[in-house]
């Protein structure tokens, strides 16, 4: 049996798949309850309630949603590129979902261990402006092609910044594998070792851009629901406009690994006596989203102008200077060489 | 001076710390909504709702088919018809109120010399046709029967402030 797996190619693809299915439908499933999760916070901190109607405390209220969605007419504007206009949410579905390849959630827990993996994420989460650019332009339609233009904008501005302050955090570990990283942040002081206390600025910064890069409040300028119906996304109904709504969140919940990842250790425990293992890399991604929930609900709407501003003349510059400093503190062992721990050995 | 520290909180992103914290607070209060079709909110006795026409404890209607409310009614929502019933009292043949031109303003209440067109305090009478919202007499007697009880507590409740 293991040698029909690992040896023939049938076998093989057969093991690939079985792994796939293995990330994204527990992946889904925790989407749908992520979902839950982020409406109810955001009802509670403005004394809402929230959903709690469909199941215990409203615990499915994700799942009615999914089935309303799928049962909903399909509206095609008349001029759209049909193709075109079909494939821009499958694109931001899948693109978000590529990513998770290369995303470990345990020691060794991974569907691909290449050496680029962060390369990798961040090309493939690129990508994803192509379908909003594709669904603003294929609708056919002046507004959403608009909003797409400005969400597009919007996605690449930030991803400048993402990029340096992922440069940073390689520099520190010197590997683009996302194993490496979480093993250059693993030392007997527990969570004192992660990233996240030498490059603390950044892991701010990435935050911040994280929001951005994924549409959420405040920059979830691309939707506006108040003033804008939803950007890209207006001629949209039913399973296409569910398809852009899952990929955002596949999105939101990826920019919640990655932070875990290379900022919190992964599944690193946080006291040093205590074992490792996937449920702290659950933990850690759920706070971090969290804090993004959060956000979305204390926080008003930047203006189109001030998140430009925000990405290009705050955070590219100091992401910039931060690459820099961290060159500096690794190759000249700066600050008892914490910028350089795989020299030191960590 | 005060400009620096200004600056360095907006880098600091102080604001956002505050927020978090206040946003943190407020999650742990106490929910300002209700679950509405289980739960409602409380109603002034004043609470000008779905329209009733009452009657005496005895059954007879009240409406004596002045014409005060039809005259009075801003939005002409109103439509009386009358003539001498058998025992020689004057009552209404025909008594409709169109609700969706109704703007409740509570002005036929006022205007009424008996209380028999009231606003009661129900607001729950959405309907799915256009049709089911032009009420007619009976309808409203009807309405008058349901809701005597409350209607008669809210008048007793408000009948010092008049």
């Amino acid at each position: 049996m293991a040698d029909f797996f690992f040896n023939t190619t049938l076998g093989m693809i057969l093991l690939i798949i079985g792994q796939i299915f293995l990330v994204v439908i527990p992946l889904l499933l925790a989407l749908a309850f992520l979902m839950y999760a982020d409406r109810k916070i955001w009802a509670s901190v403005q004394l809402r309630r929230g959903p709690n109607v469909v199941g215990v405390y409203g615990l499915l209220q994700s799942f009615a949603d999914f089935g309303k969605y799928i049962v909903k007419e399909i509206v095609v504007p008349a001029g759209a590129d049909r193709p075109v206009f079909f494939l821009a949410p499958m694109v931001s579905l899948v693109m978000a979902l590529v990513a998770w390849a290369v995303i470990p959630f345990n020691d060794g827990w991974v569907l691909s261990d290449i050496n680029v993996a962060i390369l990798f994420v961040f090309a493939v989460s690129s990508l994803e402006v192509y379908g909003v650019i594709m669904g603003g332009w294929a609708s056919n339609s002046k507004y959403p092609f608009l909003g797409s233009l400005r969400s597009a904008a919007q996605m690449i501005s930030y991803e400048v910044s993402i990029g340096l302050i992922i440069i940073g955090v390689i520099i520190s570990t010197g590997s683009m594998n996302f194993s490496g990283i979480v093993a250059a942040q693993d030392s007997s002081y527990g969570l004192l070792s992660w990233y996240w206390l030498p490059h603390f600025p950044m892991l701010i910064l990435f935050f911040i851009s994280a929001l951005a890069e994924t549409n959420r409040p405040p920059f979830d300028l691309p939707e506006a629901e108040s003033e804008l119906v939803a950007g890209y996304q207006v001629e949209y109904s039913s399973t296409p406009f569910l398809l852009f709504m899952i990929g955002e969140l596949v999105a939101v919940v990826l920019m919640c690994a990655l932070i875990s990842l290379m900022f919190f250790g992964g599944w690193l425990s946080p006291i040093p006596g205590l074992p490792d293992g996937i449920f702290w890399m659950i933990a850690k991604m759920g706070i971090v989203f969290f804090f993004f929930s959060l956000i979305k609900a204390i926080t008003p709407r930047y203006r189109y102008d001030q998140l430009m501003r925000l990405g290009w003349k705050v955070f590219l510059p100091f992401s910039l200077f931060w690459v820099v400093f961290v060159a500096f503190a690794a190759k000249f062992g700066w600050f008892w060489g914490i910028y350089a721990r795989w020299t030191v050995g960590g | 001076m005060t400009d620096y520290t200004r600056h360095a909180k907006y880098f600091l992103l102080q604001d956002f710390y505050q927020g978090m914290k206040l946003g943190i607070k407020y999650m742990f209060k106490p929910k300002a909504t209700i679950n509405y079709p289980h739960e409602k909110g409380p109603l002034s006795p004043r609470f000008r709702g779905e329209h009733a026409l009452r009657r005496y404890a005895n059954g007879e209607e009240r409406c004596i088919a002045c014409k005060l409310c039809e005259a009075v009614c801003p939005a002409q929502a109103i439509t009386i018809d009358a003539e001498p019933r058998e025992d020689g009292s004057r009552r209404t043949t025909r008594y409709d109120i169109d609700m969706t031109k109704c703007i409740y303003c509570g002005f036929c209440q006022e205007a009424c010399p008996v209380d028999a067109i009231v606003e009661g305090p129900n607001f729950e009478f959405s309907t799915e046709t256009r049709e089911e919202l032009y009420y007619d007499k009976s309808k409203l007697l009807e309405n008058g029967d349901r809701w005597e009880a409350e209607i008669a507590r809210n008048l007793e409740m408000d009948a010092p402030y008049r």
